[in-house]
């Protein structure tokens, strides 16, 4: 007779070294375990790091840096905060997380989502890039520090701005410093000097409406909200004013 | 400057590739708590250094002595005790004296003999010195001309103890869980420039000042050249050691305001000098070209600490993490957010300061929350 694996397991993450924790996952995820769920975590890195197979990771606690590096195509669901360089180099999957996330977040994103519920810290989505079908989007419910998009070569980034307190504007400075692809669509006010130069701002037209909805309307599925009245907030389109910036910088 | 070429590294120099780990941690209401929460929580960020060093201060542990400098000593050899024991009965009246008491450990590997000096200056100091130029100029003395001795210590109630290798281990064997503070910092070093040895590990301290340091100060050359003029000496050879020292000039000596101090060492940018309001712009212009040799560049994060205040500064472009934890009247400083929630479950807020903006907790003063995280956060039961 077959035995059959069980489809959910529960792990308790307390006192067990990133190594350990990631193995058992693997092992789970190798036995057929469709789904997992990692309690009591207290920085742990890498999760979801090295698998192969489609499954979901639930996380309760804080996961450590590099949570989802490299990920393809698993979903993380963080119910906490997340610290520095998550879905790093990630070529696809989710990564939702329910709190706020560190500096670097969706560093050179290649494909997949990221959902951050609140503020993102330093660079965000550094060189976030995209080729063909493979187009990242990171969506940002609150707002992000400095150089936000920086470098970035592809992919859509969303500011929503949704904890801004009336009146005040995005704190982010160098938003797009270096951009030479992709687009963010930022809600809610700022100054033009917290741009990169490289950046041009446009209103949205009918495309980007269309997509921005889609987005919104991820976001407000996971962690609720009205997609319709935040929706009619302000938005500005974000773009590389050249795709190529620096070609003639060594060439004379 | 000392020939410490003979003070042998016994992990060779390996080199894991990483970063430092950095946790502080105040009760603004001044209740003391002894050292295992703290240990708890950098042990839990032990990936981050390579064993290379490790260190924490603490304040409020020295209440019997609580009017006495406190000399922390670490002397490589019997003979560099002897020259500094007869040089701290000529200029001071040494109240107490003991080693510190260790425990041995076999992952503590050939250490110092360290010894605590409870001291009240002199009748040697003349009327018009000030007292605590008296003891910085001692401090000096002891740590440039006597032989084998290093001064890494000497406030008044506090103390700071430190080592080669991980800060968790270097807690058990100084024995932390014995005593008892109401703000303690803490270090977990990779080394980034120099070779690992017991005075340089983290914090760095002069007076009751002390700093941890995560990153690089490139601008060590003109700071140390720059303190100087103004009498400090490094002899710790890791670059932290300016800050200890600047802090001292700056706050102490020149009476500067700490948040005024703040933007000395991490400056807003002449563009957003130029775009500060009222006074303000006149302000900075003037502590960038007043204090530019106390500039610092490079990425850090510190957490400095002296008497009554803790303060967490990052550099401008945030080139090193820092997260600010509240609960009550606690504050806590660190570079991982797993290791505030691990000592402190119910944390009521948790936020990532601006680059160059200092977070400070002073005595007395109920924490201010910037920002309310309503995120449950990484709570972990006893397992």
């Amino acid at each position: 007779m077959e035995s059959k694996v069980s489809e959910n397991i529960r792990i308790n993450a307390a006192n067990i070294a990133h190594k350990e924790l990631n193995s058992m996952v693997k092992q789970a995820v190798m036995r057929g375990v469709k789904r997992i769920e990692l309690f009591n975590v207290h920085g742990q890195r890498y999760i979801g790091t090295d698998i192969f197979e489609p499954v979901e990771i639930t996380i309760e606690g804080t996961p450590g840096n590099d949570l989802g590096a490299f990920m393809n195509g698993q979903r993380l669901l963080v119910y906490g905060n997340a610290q520095d360089g998550s879905g790093n180099t990630m070529n696809g999957g989710e990564i939702i997380i329910h709190g706020h996330a560190g500096d670097i977040t969706g560093l050179a994103v290649r494909g997949g989502q990221i959902l951050v519920r609140d503020d993102v810290g330093y660079r965000a989505g550094i060189h976030m890039k995209e080729y063909k079908e493979k187009k990242p989007v990171f969506i940002v419910g609150g707002t992000a520090q400095d150089f936000a998009g920086e470098y970035m070569a592809g992919g859509v980034m969303v500011l929503l701005g949704l904890n801004l307190e009336p009146g005040s504007k995005h704190n982010s400075r160098y938003i797009g410093t270096g951009m030479h692809g992709g687009i963010i669509y930022i809600r809610g006010d700022f100054e033009d000097y917290q741009l990169g130069k490289e950046v041009g701002v446009a209103e949205l037209d009918e495309a980007d409406i269309k997509q921005l909805s889609g987005l919104v309307n991820i976001y407000t599925g996971h962690f609720g909200g009205d997609a319709t009245s935040i929706l009619n907030g302000k938005f500005k389109k974000l773009y590389p004013r050249s795709l190529r910036p620096y070609g003639r910088l060594y060439a004379y | 400057m000392k020939d410490l070429a003979r003070v042998n590294n016994p992990y060779n120099e390996g080199k894991v590739i990483d970063a430092c780990s950095i946790f502080g941690v105040m009760d603004t209401s001044g209740k003391r708590f002894d050292g295992s929460k703290i240990t708890t929580a950098i042990g839990n960020m032990h990936l981050r250094g390579n064993g290379l060093g490790g260190g924490l201060a603490a304040y409020g542990i020295y209440p019997e002595y609580e009017d006495c400098y406190a000399f922390h000593i670490m002397f490589l050899s019997s003979k560099g005790r002897q020259e500094t024991e007869a040089f701290l009965k000529d200029h001071f009246y040494v109240v107490y004296a003991e080693e510190i008491p260790v425990r041995q450990l076999p992952e503590i590997i050939n250490p110092p003999v360290v010894w605590r000096y409870f001291l009240r200056v002199g009748a040697e100091k003349s009327s018009e010195e000030n007292e605590t130029d008296f003891v910085v100029d001692k401090v000096m003395t002891i740590n440039t001309r006597l032989s084998d001795s290093y001064v890494f210590s000497s406030g008044k109630n506090m103390g700071v103890f430190k080592g080669v290798g991980y800060p968790e281990t270097i807690s058990r064997y100084f024995r932390l869980e014995e005593y008892e503070g109401y703000l303690w910092t803490a270090h977990g070093r990779f080394p980034t420039n120099t070779h690992a040895w017991w005075g340089g590990a983290h914090p760095f301290s002069i007076l009751d000042w002390t700093v941890v340091h995560n990153g690089e100060i490139s601008s060590y050359g003109i700071n140390s050249r720059y303190l100087e003029q103004f009498g400090y000496n490094c002899t710790m050879q890791t670059d932290t050691e300016v800050i200890a020292y600047g802090v001292d000039l700056l706050v102490r000596r020149h009476g500067l305001p700490v948040e005024t101090a703040a933007r000395v060492f991490a400056p807003p940018f002449w563009d957003d000098i130029e775009r500060s309001p009222g006074g303000r712009k006149e302000l900075f212009m003037a502590l960038r070209q007043v204090y530019s040799s106390m500039m610092l560049n490079g990425p850090f994060t510190i957490i400095i600490a002296h008497e009554g205040e803790m303060i967490g500064l990052t550099d401008r472009v945030r080139l090193r993490p820092l997260i600010v934890g509240v609960r009550g009247s606690e504050l806590y400083l660190s570079s991982e957010e797993a290791s505030i929630r691990l000592i402190c479950p119910d944390l009521e807020a948790s936020w990532i300061p601006m680059g160059g903006e200092p977070i400070i907790a002073r005595l007395g003063e109920k924490p201010v929350v910037k920002k309310k995280s309503v995120c449950p956060g990484g709570v972990m039961k006893s397992a």
